[in-house]
């Protein structure tokens, strides 16, 4: 199997990462190579394996669903890199 | 006078308790030998004042029943650490100081010890050499442009150079074991499920360990003793009894058995490990522990597995940055622009790289072909495991198929640089403990490192093993300050 340009501009675009033409060209080469180290997963028959789920073979446990506030809002919007201080702000979205 | 610097964990600490060392001079004196180590790259972000201040605070009032009383330690900048910024090497996080503390790191305070600062690491920790880091690659103490692995390489190349006393490290891979290895130090990844991820920056979940590098075994359990808690704040954390590693830290390996798998003996391994492995061998029948020949039949098919894994669990994991709420943000001619400008600029070549891998493994049509058959392939990778360990209560190999490369020379070919940590995936694939401690020299001096694998939540066994193991091999790191000179 061989991943071609189209392929890569559509991965590109489903990861929402913006690639120019050239870096495309260079990830095609690093992806094939990569996928075809990874192609030799096929010549082992899995038929009848159950995949694994969860390495660790315990029950989920159970908390209590309360509320705890730590009164932080300020402290969290100041990572935005908006300068906004009362909410998170984007590109307008609605026309 | 004692030379502070060069002092194992156990020693600061007993220098501490005995009123010898007070904890302003020992932070302060790991302090100045950062200030004079900057050619290694080894930092990120220093919090120096701040761990002088604490220093101070501790000796006023120290509390000499704490596990590290006073102790200064920097971390690998994959933990998140309260109103301390942290960036998971990346540009995307350059800005990032979170709201809240990781679990590991909290335990640490907890118990007496200080935050010098965060380490420098592969951008999401996904490399196996510290070049990958927005923050520049990081120089192994051992010698002059040589990788110190990855990637912990921050940490492991501070542990080796001396300008902190002990760290931890993140494995998803290989992550603490191959930096371990190729800087002569010891580094555990514990038992998936034994220390919290909570405030970790997340790679892959389902592989993703903290864990201590330390400069020999006995600070190395004393550390995992500290960090390993059950933690309510992460749904995979295990409530399991948890020894008391330190204490009961014992060289009588009489009797255990020892498995050595031969599909570790792979094509082109150089003669230099095979030898080391050999004599690595030998040294456990001297403990008294009997070797057996052991078959883990998948083991080739562990690292092709893994980068479908890891890769999937990433580009979920890395879906979170997105310019909005945190971080680095290009202005977009729209939502959707600014999201794809965002992360164009934001994230590096390796990390895009495997975010893509992911992706597609992930997209319609081919979950099926790629992720579901990982997962099987994981299974299959797990039962041999489980399979050997009805004969064997441990297993030995190399740690790395090699010594350290220097600086570039496999960046330019990616699947070169994933053969690094053939020896390591399998571990994280079946969830298991492991750990690396330094075991001799190659033909140049570099340090080769030997691979403990346990079962799971047998932390204390492999612990053993490499305590009564670094007995007999009596390891010298040769640290020549090279950087300083």
């Amino acid at each position: 199997m061989t991943i071609d340009l189209k392929t890569v501009k559509h991965i590109s675009k489903l990861s929402r990462i913006s690639i120019e033409d050239e870096k495309a060209k260079k990830l095609t080469g690093d992806l094939n190579s990569i996928f075809e180290f990874i192609e030799k997963l096929n010549k082992l028959n899995t038929d009848k394996v159950e995949p694994l789920t969860s390495i660790a073979e315990t029950t989920l446990k159970l908390r209590r669903d309360e509320v705890k506030s730590e009164n932080i809002r300020d402290q969290i919007l100041k990572n935005s890199p908006n300068e906004n201080k009362d909410f998170f702000v984007v590109p307008k979205v609605v026309e | 006078m004692i030379d502070i610097i060069s002092q194992s964990l156990t020693q600061l600490i007993n220098n501490i308790k005995d009123k010898k060392v007070s904890s302003e001079e020992v932070t302060k004196s790991f302090i100045q030998r950062a200030e004079k180590s900057k050619k290694l790259n080894c930092y990120i972000a220093e919090d120096f004042e701040n761990a002088i201040n604490k220093a101070k605070k501790f000796d006023n009032k120290p509390n000499y029943d704490s596990k590290l009383p006073g102790i200064p330690i920097a971390v690998k900048d994959l933990f998140c650490t309260k109103n301390v910024k942290t960036t998971a090497g990346s540009k995307i996080l350059s800005n990032f100081v979170p709201t809240y503390e990781s679990t590991v790191t909290q335990n640490m305070w907890n118990e007496g010890a200080i935050l010098l600062g965060k380490l420098n690491c592969d951008e999401f920790a996904m490399g196996s050499s510290n070049e990958t880091s927005f923050f520049g690659n990081v120089q192994s103490p051992i010698d002059k442009n040589l990788v110190p692995g990855g990637s912990s390489g921050g940490s492991a190349s501070a542990v080796a150079g001396q300008l902190t006393p002990i760290t931890i490290g993140t494995d998803t891979g290989g992550s603490i074991r191959q930096p371990a290895s190729f800087t002569g130090i010891v580094g555990l990844k514990p038992t998936y499920g034994s220390c919290s991820r909570y405030g970790i920056v997340a790679f892959a979940s389902s592989l993703d360990q903290a864990g201590p590098m330390a400069q020999n075994v006995k600070d190395c359990a004393l550390l995992q003793e500290v960090i390993s808690t059950y933690d309510p704040k992460d749904s995979t954390s295990i409530d399991f009894k948890r020894s008391h590693y330190s204490k009961k830290l014992t060289n009588n390996i009489k009797g255990k058995k020892i498995g050595i798998p031969k599909e570790y003996r792979v094509d082109g391994m150089p003669k230099e490990i095979e030898d080391l492995w050999q004599k690595g061998i030998n040294h456990v029948k001297e403990c008294g522990a009997e070797t057996i020949d052991i078959s883990l039949p998948h083991t080739s098919y562990a690292l092709p597995a893994y980068y479908i894994v890891a890769p999937a669990e990433a580009s979920s994991n890395l879906a979170r940055y997105d310019g909005v709420k945190y971080g680095f943000r290009v202005k977009g001619e729209n939502l959707i622009d600014m999201y794809e400008k965002t992360r164009s600029e934001g994230f590096g070549a390796e990390v895009q790289r495997r975010i893509m891998i992911g992706t597609y493994v992930l997209s319609s049509g081919y979950y099926d072909a790629y992720y579901l058959k990982a997962q099987k392939v994981r299974k299959l990778i797990k039962n041999d495991f489980d399979e050997a360990y009805k004969k064997v209560d441990a297993i030995l190999t190399p740690s790395t198929p090699s010594s350290a490369f220097k600086i570039g020379e496999k960046t330019n070919d990616p699947v070169s640089m994933y053969l690094n940590d053939i020896f390591t995936v399998p571990v994280n694939l079946a969830g298991l403990p492991g750990i690396s401690i330094p075991a001799g020299h190659d033909s140049r001096g570099y340090p080769l490192g030997l691979q403990i694998i346990g079962k799971a939540f047998d932390e204390q066994n492999i612990l053993n093993i490499a305590f009564a193991m670094e007995e007999k091999i009596n390891f010298k790191n040769k640290i020549t300050d090279w950087w300083i000179k």
